[in-house]
């Protein structure tokens, strides 16, 4: 049974390898662009805590950046 | 008329969405890989080379789709002038480019046991390379260029341009003689495609849309964080 489903009668080799490319791409995709959404998580954070008082409570009277702020922890 | 488009209003949900929208990819692509695998017959003529198909055509099918969608939002972007057209269509291309990569490669490789060779200039795999050049322009032209008002009308015209390609595609196999064969999935018509392999087509394409809106998703995240980091710098 399991030999069957490797070997697909001599066609195993293309099947797997395209069904293995897709899930690659898939997981390569996934990867690069989770790292590119925690970058700009992080530096949000960083350049929120340089900000003084003043600036700071204007920043966060837009809802938007609180949202941000409060899922940054959830990645 | 687009004020619900606006990301400040829309980040509430694009923020959380991308964690439920990941657990149903899963579970459908868990479900999709069981059928297109195992449980879905042999081709008699293709054997079990047919099962190819299951990542080959949804994927063909969504880098279309995904393309379309580009030429759309970009002539709304032009019409209408709302920058978040363009953040949308910017965030749409990534996941339009692999799944175009993704149909190039598992074609080849599916046209290696069904037409004994890996490449054919036929129209349809001409015009799909064409389709995927536009892409690569399309996203290149965002990393290149830094003004933005001119990087959204370059963007904007390359997929427009790049959108009278998408006919030629649908329909190069009833224009030109071509190695593919005639459409054998129609939502207006009759349907050739067996049931039991149409199911687990179905599975594929929705697990394989699942994941393009997760990375839609979490790359229109990413630019709405870039765009309020600039905002931050502007205090």
């Amino acid at each position: 049974m399991i030999n069957e489903i490797i070997s697909m009668n001599g066609y195993g080799s293309y099947v797997w390898s395209a069904f293995s490319f897709t899930l690659i791409s898939f997981a390569s995709l996934y990867f690069v662009i989770k790292l590119q959404l925690s970058k700009e998580q992080n530096r949000f954070v960083s350049k929120f805590g340089s900000l003084n008082v003043e600036k700071a409570r204007v920043a966060r009277s837009q809802k938007i950046n609180k949202e941000i702020l409060s899922n940054t922890s959830n990645i | 008329m687009f004020k619900s488009f606006e990301p400040n209003k829309i980040f509430a949900i694009t923020s959380k969405a991308p964690k439920y929208v990941l657990f149903l990819f899963i579970i459908v692509l868990s479900v999709g890989l069981t059928e297109a695998l195992i449980l879905s017959p042999e081709d008699y003529k293709q054997s079990h080379a047919v099962r190819i198909m299951y990542v080959h055509v949804p994927s063909a099918w969504i880098s279309l789709g995904i393309f379309s969608c580009l030429a759309l939002f970009s002539i709304g972007s032009f019409i209408f002038k709302n920058k978040n057209f363009s953040l949308i269509s910017k965030s749409l291309a990534p996941s339009g480019f692999v799944f175009n990569i993704i149909a190039l490669v598992t074609g080849s490789i599916w046209g290696k046991p069904t037409w004994g060779t890996w490449w054919a200039w036929d129209a349809r795999i001409t015009s799909m390379l064409i389709l995927a050049l536009f892409y690569l322009m399309y996203l290149l032209a965002w990393r290149i260029y830094q003004d933005k008002e001119y990087v959204i009308k370059i963007t904007s015209f390359i997929a427009i341009l790049g959108a009278i390609n998408v006919p030629i595609i649908k329909f190069s196999v009833d224009w030109w003689n071509s190695l593919h064969q005639i459409t054998s999935v129609n939502v207006f018509s009759n349907t050739s495609i067996h049931i039991s392999m149409l199911i687990p087509l179905g599975i594929m394409t929705a697990a394989f849309t699942l994941f393009s809106l997760l990375i839609f998703l979490m790359k229109y995240n990413t630019e709405l964080i870039k765009l309020k980091n600039k905002g931050l710098d502007r205090l």
